[in-house]
């Protein structure tokens, strides 16, 4: 190689960027279909369904003059293909149409109601990766012993009662018996006037506000419903990681690492784990992304304003325009995490580097 | 040093673990204060706010709001809710034709925002109700106003006398009933036009100014002993005292509303404290409640009533007598005592108990020997198959079960279709039912509006202009018709109670709405919580004589 091209690393150099050009031309084809795919389905179904849109706009009891005019002003007088070409015109744009619920712009409601089901998603997801990767870890080494058998069962449990009883019994217990915890809502009213939202996550804009009182209120309110998603998630997280384990324990650089004498706990913790944490990146970021959207019930029995909660009762209200905004935008948090999750991979995963 | 490694690479999983368990098990004590002292809080599913704009607003949560918040001519007395009292109006007359009604004001209100409220606001009030013409803008344009005559008909004579003109001699507790609903509230013109919008005029909308219509959707400009402070949709609503009131103020501060769906939740969070009134109990939440010496229930029966309907387009179901069989197949008696306990009281006719004229009279009984020799009259000795649209929700789910049961007996096989509640009201209105079973509300606190809905049907074509709930189901009625129009223009209010009874009676023998019940409002609260009375409607459930203890 001593007598290389000159012009190699150039060449080498363009060629690199248009893989790379390609490679991003490709995805957003993928990404562009995917969201043209997902409008159309949801789109279609929620034209399908025998619900009279009109109805959901102006209620049973407007009189036939005023439904008829609505019918026309909304464009529901036009053939389904002409209305999903306009609705898609105003998605390009930005615009996806106005909530009946709310009357509000759907954009803005959702930028109003995400944060909170973020800031609950990712509570939960952090106290379900907590608990759940020693949990994993603790059974696979110990196999078969008491203690594998006792995180499969509270694994089990946590991935089997529904979590809508679970949540009215945590309610019960530790809100309205023991009092250690606060009750439904993101905040006590007392604060609703002393407390001016920022961000949107309650955690960080009490911390940003440095209002100590506040925060132990929003941490108060946020606990049970995050750690029954936390509850949710480490059951799911520490089957995984079990299996990670058990599959990493039995390969033979853990042999060799033994024969080098090296202690139990660094072969565990410091090559099996590093090992198993590869898979587990995407297996936590698709709990993350389940508990985004996932959270509907939770939402519900904690009357927590989120975005499940929105998305159903924009559902029952036969209110589409928010239902599909909310649809794109969980599905565009899909994506996104998903991106995150091969980035991750990648940094966590030499040999997925490029060389 | 390996093992320092370790301990390093592992400390973070560890402290975060041991940190969530500790929040988790040991919790962090909330402050336990309950509400504060001058603050109502109440749990209640206010989903169904769409908008604080009284000229589009006919839902029922926010009927409460705009109750509070604003004032109209008249309101209805709670204490004879057959009679109207003088809101901004301190008394009024008609004139000798019955076309003219002339209303002089209290002098001296004031609006939230300082402004004087006067005779001018009133007749703008009127003139962007009838102009923006949304659902609920028909309460008014029935008196014919339209967009082009409304500054006419609706006009002040001076700061402190407003006319209206009619355009025919109505029944004056027709007008005046008329004029208690939300729709009839006045807004304060100065402040709304601050905030109006330029429009281009064009074919469909007339005029150059949105007369406040985007602005009033999530604002406030009244005069009620309340204002509307804030909105946030599905999630809260606070009122604040109105110092400018110019009736006896308001014992409390300020009245929260927090949008909770669940009633267990509610039920908690009112045993708790954290909510001084609890609004969506189900019956087993209330007996709960009812039972628990802290707390206590009130309730109010309201203008809401629930039916089972029979579409005379199914030709077994257009009989006479099948419909009078339906009758006898309800066991009233364990539905009441059972499936509505508490939230309902068996009606079986169509008028809500307390509006002017309503029958009360309940003829049926769950007898099937009745039920089947009136089939058997009907050549239908064997009975026949019927589908039955169910929304999925109770108490309706129940009741619908219930019928389904004892139906069976006299050998009518019902097949439920449960759906969700706007499809299986989709399909009513289309008429392509054969049974429905629903709930209708008054839309505004006189006897005309259930008259028009169960015994009116100017047109039976399915391309029909106006579709009340006795065209959805196909029941074609001349007569009756004729009778609600004219018990319209009844000046005599006790003839004019008398017509409708009449035609209740009417209903009762011959419609095929087989009546089931009349809503019950009811509210669990903290035994702190005193003067706290539901109205016959929720524009009454009035919020300035609650005061906490």
């Amino acid at each position: 190689m001593t007598q290389s091209d000159p012009r190699m690393p150039a060449r080498r150099a363009r060629r690199g960027a248009s893989a790379a050009l390609k490679s991003i031309a490709g995805f957003v084809v993928i990404v562009a279909t995917t969201y043209l795919g997902l409008l159309a389905v949801t789109f279609f179904i929620g034209r399908v369904v025998p619900i009279d849109p009109v109805l959901a706009i102006v209620g049973d009891r407007a009189p036939a003059r005023v439904v008829e005019r609505v019918r026309q002003e909304m464009g529901f007088d036009l053939p389904y293909y002409q209305q999903f070409i306009l609705y898609v015109k105003g998605v390009l744009h930005g615009d996806f149409g106005t909530s009946v619920l709310t009357t509000n712009p759907v954009m803005t409601d959702i930028r109003r109601v995400f944060p909170a089901t973020m800031e609950l998603a990712t509570v939960g997801t952090i106290i379900g990766a907590a608990f759940g990767i020693p949990l994993g870890v603790l059974a696979a080494v110990r196999r078969g012993s008491v203690a594998d058998q006792v995180v499969r069962i509270v694994g089990l449990i946590g991935y089997s009662v529904p979590i809508f009883w679970l949540g009215l019994l945590a309610l019960l217990v530790f809100y309205a018996r023991l009092g250690w915890a606060s009750g439904p809502g993101r905040i006590d009213v007392v604060y609703e006037y002393t407390f001016t939202p920022i961000t949107g996550f309650y955690l960080l804009d009490a911390i940003l506000a440095r209002d100590w009182a506040i925060f132990r209120d929003v941490f108060s309110h946020i606990v049970l419903p995050a750690s029954l998603l936390g509850y949710f998630s480490m059951a799911y997280i520490s089957r995984m990681t079990r299996s990670f384990m058990l599959n990493e324990l039995g390969q033979e650089y853990i042999v060799a690492a033994r024969a080098k004498g090296l202690s139990e706990t660094r072969i565990i913790w410091g090559h099996a784990l590093r090992n198993a944490a590869v898979p587990l990146v995407t297996v936590i970021a698709l709990a993350y992304a389940g508990l985004l959207e996932g959270s509907v019930l939770t939402e519900t029995v904690f009357a927590w304003p989120g975005l499940g909660l929105y998305i159903t009762n924009s559902l029952q209200n036969a209110d589409m325009n928010a239902v599909l905004g909310g649809t794109v935008v969980i599905g565009s948090v899909f994506i996104a995490i998903n991106l995150l999750s091969d980035v991750l991979y990648r940094m966590l995963d030499p040999r997925t580097r490029a060389r | 040093m390996n093992r320092e490694k370790t301990t390093m690479r592992i400390r973070p999983l560890l402290v975060s673990a041991a940190f969530s368990l500790l929040s988790v098990a040991a919790g962090i004590a909330p402050a336990y204060a309950g509400t504060p002292a001058d603050t109502l809080v109440q749990a209640w599913a206010i989903d169904d706010t769409i908008t604080l704009d009284p000229a589009e607003s006919f839902e029922l949560s926010p009927a409460e709001f705009i109750g509070n918040g604003y004032d109209m001519l008249v309101r209805l007395d709670i204490d004879d809710t057959t009679k109207v009292k003088g809101g901004v109006a301190d008394s009024w007359t008609v004139s000798d034709d019955g076309l003219t009604y002339t209303f002089k004001l209290k002098p001296g209100i004031k609006f939230a925002s300082g402004n004087p409220l006067t005779a001018e606001d009133v007749a703008w009030s009127f003139e962007r109700v009838v102009k923006l013409d949304k659902s609920p803008a028909f309460i008014l344009t029935q008196f014919g106003l339209t967009g082009d005559n409304v500054t006419e008909k609706a006009k002040a004579m001076d700061a402190g006398t407003f006319v209206l003109t009619v355009d025919k001699a109505y029944a004056p507790s027709f007008v005046l009933n008329c004029l208690t609903a939300t729709v009839g509230a006045v807004l304060d013109k100065k402040l709304v036009m601050e905030h109006a919008e330029a429009k281009t005029p064009n074919a469909d909308y007339k005029y150059d100014t949105d007369f406040g219509y985007a602005w009033m959707k999530t604002n406030y400009a009244g005069s009620g002993p309340f204002k509307i402070r804030d909105w946030r949709a599905n999630e809260i609503l606070a009122m604040e005292r109105n110092d400018n009131y110019y009736g006896e103020k308001p014992k409390l501060a300020r009245v929260i509303y927090r949008h909770v769906k669940e009633s267990a939740t509610q039920r908690l969070m009112l045993e708790a404290g954290d909510v001084d009134v609890a609004r969506n109990l189900d019956p087993g939440d209330l007996e709960a409640v009812t039972k628990n010496a802290d707390l206590a229930v009130t309730s109010a029966p309201k203008g809401t009533v629930y039916y089972i309907s029979l579409n005379q387009k199914n030709e077994k179901l257009a009989k006479p007598e099948v419909r009078e069989a339906m009758k006898y197949l309800v066991d009233y008696d364990a539905i009441g005592a059972t499936l509505i306990k508490g939230i309902g009281e068996i009606r079986q006719t169509y008028q809500a108990k307390g509006v002017l004229g309503a029958l009360d009279a309940s003829p049926y009984k769950f007898d099937v020997a009745k039920a089947k020799e009136l089939l058997e009259k009907a050549g239908l000795k064997d009975g026949f198959s019927v589908t039955f649209d169910v929304r999925n929700t109770q108490p309706v789910t129940g009741i619908a079960e219930s019928f389904q049961q004892t139906a069976g007996q006299a050998g009518v096989k019902v097949e439920i279709i449960p759906g969700d509640g706007k499809q299986t009201l989709t399909k009513y209105r289309a008429r392509n039912h054969d049974m429905y079973i629903g709930q209708w509300g008054m839309d505004y606190w006189d006897p005309n509006s259930n008259a028009e809905a169960f015994t009116s049907n100017p047109n039976n074509a399915d391309d029909a202009a106006v579709k009340t709930l006795a065209w959805r189901n196909a029941w074609d009625i001349p007569q009756l018709t004729e009778q609600v129009k004219a018990a319209l223009l009844e000046r005599d209010n006790d003839k004019r109670a008398d017509m409708y009874k009449k035609l209740q009676q009417e209903a009762l023998d011959t419609s095929p709405f087989v009546m089931i019940f009349q809503q019950t409002e009811v509210a669990g609260m903290r035994g702190s919580v005193k003067g706290y009375k539901l109205g016959p409607s929720f524009d009454s459930n009035f919020l300035a004589p609650i005061s906490k203890e």
